[in-house]
């Protein structure tokens, strides 16, 4: 009874599907999920005219489906490059990154990891060095933890048609839970001499970069889900390295090994990459995520009306919690303090907002993170006086200020410093 | 091993005190640990045979290399055939986007105002032996012997300036050569803290 009438339904929206589709030509608008008249769940194609004339008061929706959908009305996808894709922040509510959202940057493509394959060696400098599979990991007391992944290289700044996706998109953040390197270390027995470990992945590339060995005891876990579920292939699936607050690179996805030693590797990705000219030297072994904000909204592409507005934004560091932020919508001549929004997590994206009345005159906001070592967030003039003017992409976290024109449209300013 | 164990236990304990005051405002007990077993149990020991088919790394004294030897002219034979489709074969960028950058560099040391390759950024010779067995060539990472690897290397340091074209490339002369910009290279000086550095 309930799959006829489910059927009819069914074969009711294919026909004015096809009809429109047939008459109008029209382009495709969105994917739906919908259960056919064999009870199969599948998707199809509508034209952007069906969903507007949809009245769902007359129109019987899909039924209970063995997995969610986003709404056809949203289009919030991520950015793509050759090597990266990047989170829109513009379009994300509170602190967690939807995990499909979540950014990516591998160096040789997603790998294919069977989780009945999988297995973690250590090695080196230990008492017992020891294999553990996908299952003995998920058997180890366990934790979870919410904090912030962020690419070292996360600042774009070429122009003024920029969205905070592309200035610093590259920052994302999720639940992760796993079981604690300390945990792993303790038993197979790292010696005590033992000061640095190579952790290198699985794919194609067998990433690799030298880690200390304090890391481990300090937060540093190897996580098997985010989010609730196990690990998106994107983001290292079945398991990967995670040291909150560190450069998003020395989180190494795919984890295949960890070699425990008393000195670092100097692989490619901790010399020749990931490595920045301060002043007339290059600095290294360079991991925590300086504190940063940027304002989500209003941003570029958006346009505001005069009167009320909330900014809203986000900040983080990665040497601790974020204690305050501060937003100036006079160009910077006077800050003041933004709400944070509860919670306020160690090495982890923390909401902001500030309410604002926009009298309609042309003018510049910005925000300014401050964490709990006292650490401000810079403008580029004061990175640039720390490193030097060939200071180079790695680590840029200068204040990020957006002009609002008289016709309320916002713009990225960007800034030169050569 | 028992004593092993408690003296270990007494290190991390000392570390994890450390941390926690360095990190006093923020740091959260991730975990009590106070009725752990001495052992979860959990895993197996690893065979020395499969501990020795992924210990691929390469450190800068040269432990990891292994036997075999190449020299520049082979290495240029190699590297026209299988590199230069991405990384070009001169020491400019060209008007062309390449795939892969630009590795050569006639500086011959560190002159910050070329563009950055091996020859004047690269702090150590071995890490160019470590990546290139590790995951070059690019559309078929893995499949360089290693004698070929040793050729490459010894080519990427000759057309860098670095060696002459008759030095051979072995696990006893790569980890000698030495970079002419590690002397460049320090180790991070943040600290946290309200100085911008």
């Amino acid at each position: 009874m309930v799959g006829r009438r489910f059927a009819n339904r069914d074969s009711m929206i294919k026909r004015k599907i096809s009809r429109r589709t047939m008459l109008g030509g029209a382009a495709t608008a969105a994917v739906m999920l919908f259960k056919s008249s064999y009870g199969k769940m599948i998707q199809a194609a509508i034209p952007e005219s069906v969903l507007q004339e949809a009245d769902p008061t007359k129109i019987i929706g899909p039924p209970p489906g063995e997995i969610g959908t986003r709404s056809a009305f949203e289009h919030v996808v991520k950015k793509t490059s050759d090597i990266s894709s990047r989170t829109p922040l513009q379009d994300l509510y509170g602190i967690i990154t939807p995990s499909d959202l979540h950014y990516e940057r591998h160096h040789a493509g997603v790998p294919v990891m069977d989780p009945h394959k999988y297995e973690l060696l250590i090695h080196g400098m230990v008492n017992k060095p020891m294999v553990f599979s996908l299952a003995d990991l998920k058997r180890f007391p366990s934790v979870s933890r919410i904090c912030f992944l962020e690419c070292s290289g996360n600042f774009r700044n070429s122009k003024e048609t920029l969205t905070p996706q592309e200035i610093c998109g590259l920052t994302s953040q999720s639940e992760w839970t796993g079981v604690m390197l300390s945990t792993l270390f303790r038993e197979v027995g790292v010696q005590p001499n033992a000061s640095w470990f190579l952790a290198e992945g699985g794919d194609a590339a067998i990433m690799t970069r030298s880690i200390p060995v304090k890391k481990a005891w300090d937060d540093a876990m190897i996580v098997y889900a985010q989010n609730g579920e196990a690990i998106r292939p994107e983001q290292g699936y079945p398991a990967r390295l995670l040291l909150p607050g560190w450069e998003g690179n020395t989180s190494v996805k795919w984890l295949r090994r960890l070699e425990l030693s008393d000195q670092p590797y100097m692989t490619r990705e901790e010399t020749s990459k990931y490595t920045y000219a301060v002043k007339d030297r290059i600095r290294q072994f360079s991991f925590e995520m300086d504190a940063r904000s940027i304002i989500t909204f209003p941003a570029f592409p958006q346009q505001v009306a005069k009167g009320w507005i909330e900014i809203r934004g986000i900040a983080w560091s990665g040497w601790g919690k974020i204690v305050k932020v501060e937003v100036s919508t006079d160009a910077g001549k006077t800050w003041q303090a933004a709400r944070l929004q509860e919670p306020v997590l160690d090495k982890a994206h923390t909401g902001f907002r500030y309410l604002w009345q926009w009298n309609g005159d042309t003018t510049e906001i910005m925000s300014r993170a401050i964490d709990e070592t006292g650490y401000m967030q810079p403008t580029l003039q004061q990175l640039v006086n720390a490193r030097g003017t060939d200071m180079g992409g790695y680590h840029m976290n200068p204040i990020t200020a957006w002009v609002i024109q008289r016709d309320g449209k916002v713009l990225f300013k960007p800034e030169k410093w050569k | 091993m028992q004593v092993n164990i408690k003296t270990y236990i007494l290190y991390s304990y000392m570390l994890l005190c450390m941390s926690c005051k360095h990190n006093s405002n923020s740091t959260v007990v991730l975990q009590d640990t106070a009725n752990w077993p001495a052992t979860f149990g959990l895993g197996r020991p690893a065979t020395q045979a499969e501990i020795a088919k992924l210990d691929i790394d390469i450190r800068p004294d040269g432990k990891g290399l292994p036997p075999g030897a190449g020299d520049a002219t082979t290495g240029k034979t190699i590297y026209m055939a299988k590199c230069a489709a991405c990384h070009g074969t001169g020491t400019e960028p060209v008007d062309v986007k390449l795939p892969g950058p630009v590795l050569m560099n006639d500086s011959a040391g560190a002159d910050r105002n070329k563009l950055k390759t091996i020859g004047n950024y690269w702090p150590y010779a071995t890490t160019i032996f470590d990546y290139v067995r590790r995951t070059m060539p690019y559309n078929a990472p893995g499949t360089l012997t290693d004698n070929e690897v040793y050729s490459l290397t010894a080519y990427l340091l000759h057309a860098n300036k670095i060696i002459t074209a008759q030095t051979v490339m072995n696990a006893a002369s790569l980890p000698k050569v030495t970079m002419p910009a590690k002397k460049l290279f320090i180790p991070d000086n943040r600290h946290g803290g309200p100085e911008v550095r």
